[in-house]
């Protein structure tokens, strides 16, 4: 059984804005959500910039009981307001606590890249390892373990169909949303939340930072530190937040009237396998260009057919291999690749909520008819240059975009890719 | 301390974690933490750390399995205290 499933419902938390309408004017803007993160500066960091969700504590306790505010970490907290967004933006009802009915036909698949690592820097290794074990009470568990966030929203909206987190690096966050259009395409759900979310904490990025994979070099503007496809891109800029949108089997939507943003056409999951120049830490091209083929054969559309592309883009040294995966991919040579954006140039890598993110962005997008600018790469990278008029350094206006592709790719050498399209009844 | 006071401080600390909170309004010395308050068992670590906190004592283990109601922590929390 074979199903069209279609997006009823986004929510977003990200650096530049805590909602879909603010994340819409901010990226049509080109505006950062990079800031100085004094808690990298304090820890000796090389890269002292971050993409951080402001007022979300405010914004938590106007929404959700204090029961559930103490139990919930950040990664939770990102979840939650970006999940309820979602809920509520796809016309469905809120459930009452008291209410004993289970929604059986709705599920959740929502993602993290390292989990509740900020409750396990600061509460559970402290007061273990000061012997005071007893002291962490009963709701670190629920914070630590990786099916933390999706457990927390199966209960804020009484969810009885498969609830769940994947892992799978930065592809995690369209790696959720693959998996829930498999699992409303074969019958198995009416409605899936998708997405990811990733916690903002100097634990989180220490690793990262040791890896010399952060942009140690724009700590003084901090807004001009993500540079995505630049000669100058130094590296990427850690980010949190969290990314969901609701998918639904089309005939669901239509029989409720819901307002339908777009259709989910295709998806394409792989693994490079380590070999031919692909590692723990970079991508076997030909894996890329498999995984977006795979999908654009999913979605049954041709190369040609592809209008925009919101790319991985990190603003690392694999920036131009991407950009050679796509043109390679897609059989456009130089000048001939469509639109090609970088979200992460505004809100930085949020890893694991990543792909949800920017497909919140690529929704809005189709929808909205426009490309959002990629910014800070004024200076486009030399291997770049032959697809310079490709990247949009300002909004580009595009009312005819019919299909937008989406790519995400994560350590262990993981690819993902979505094929969004307008939605025609 | 006044048992009125402690009762007071109990009932502080018991608020974030109740979800019955009509029951809050007409909270005395028989109201059940778990029965009337709702207050999920598993959140009761949680509770007894703080009480640990709010009056400076320390609760064994064993003790917490004697409290059910409102007047249960109110006197143990006492006897600790005497």
């Amino acid at each position: 059984m074979t199903r069209k499933v279609v997006i009823t419902g986004l929510g977003v938390v990200a650096p530049n804005a805590s909602n879909a309408v603010d994340f819409e004017a901010a990226i049509r803007k080109g505006q950062s959500g990079i800031r100085h993160v004094e808690a990298m500066a304090t820890s000796k960091f090389g890269c002292r910039v971050g993409g951080v969700p402001q007022g979300i504590d405010a914004l938590v306790a106007a929404e959700f009981p204090e029961d559930e505010l103490l139990a919930m970490n950040m990664s939770h907290r990102y979840a939650s307001l970006a999940s309820l967004e979602a809920w509520l933006d796809a016309g469905l009802p809120r459930p009452d606590r008291e209410d004993p009915s289970v929604d059986w036909d709705s599920g959740a698949i929502l993602g993290t890249g390292i989990g509740g690592m900020d409750t396990t820097g600061e509460k559970v290794i402290p007061l273990t390892d000061a012997g005071k074990v007893r002291r962490l009470g009963s709701t670190a568990v629920e914070q630590v373990m990786a099916s933390g966030i999706s457990a927390r929203i199966s209960g804020q909206f009484a969810l009885g169909n498969q609830v769940t987190t994947n892992s799978s690096a930065c592809s995690t966050g369209a790696e959720a949303i693959a998996m829930g259009l498999e699992r409303i395409r074969s019958g198995r759900a009416e409605r899936m939340i998708c997405g990811g979310a990733e916690a903002a904490s100097h634990y989180i990025w220490a690793g990262f930072d040791a890896m010399r994979v952060l942009n140690r070099g724009s700590n003084e503007e901090p807004e001009k530190a993500s540079r995505p496809m630049s000669a100058s891109a130094g590296g990427f800029v850690p980010g949190a937040g969290a990314g969901v949108l609701v998918l639904e089997s089309e005939e669901s939507a239509l029989a409720r009237g819901a307002r339908i943003y777009a259709e989910i056409k295709g998806q394409g999951l792989n693994c490079g396998g380590h070999r031919e120049g692909g590692s723990m830490t970079a991508p076997n091209p030909d894996g890329v260009r498999r995984c977006i083929g795979m999908a654009l054969a999913d979605a049954g559309i041709s190369p040609d057919q592809v209008d925009a592309i919101n790319g991985h883009l990190t603003a690392t040294g694999a920036d131009p291999r991407e950009i050679g995966s796509w043109a390679a991919a897609l059989g456009r040579g130089p000048g001939e690749l469509p639109p090609i954006t970088s979200t992460k140039s505004m809100v930085g890598h949020t890893l694991g909520a990543a792909g949800a993110i920017e497909s919140v962005a690529c929704i809005l997008m189709l929808k909205g008819g426009f490309v959002h600018p990629s910014i800070n790469c004024e200076d486009v990278h030399p291997e770049i240059e032959q697809h310079r008029d490709s990247i949009p350094h300002t909004l580009r206006e595009m009312p005819e975009m019919k299909t937008i592709v989406k790519a995400g790719f994560g350590f262990g050498d993981v690819n993902v890719c979505l094929v969004f399209e307008k939605w025609e009844a | 301390m006044e048992q009125s006071e402690i009762m007071g401080n109990v009932v502080k600390i018991l608020t974030p974690w109740v979800k019955n909170e009509d029951a809050l309004q007409s909270v005395s010395m028989e109201t059940s933490i778990l029965d009337d308050l709702k207050v999920n068992s598993a959140r009761l670590v949680d509770v007894v750390i703080a009480f640990e906190d709010e009056f400076d004592i320390e609760i064994e283990d064993e003790d917490v399995d004697s409290v059910n109601s409102v007047g249960d922590a109110v006197t143990l929390i006492s006897s600790k205290l005497d």
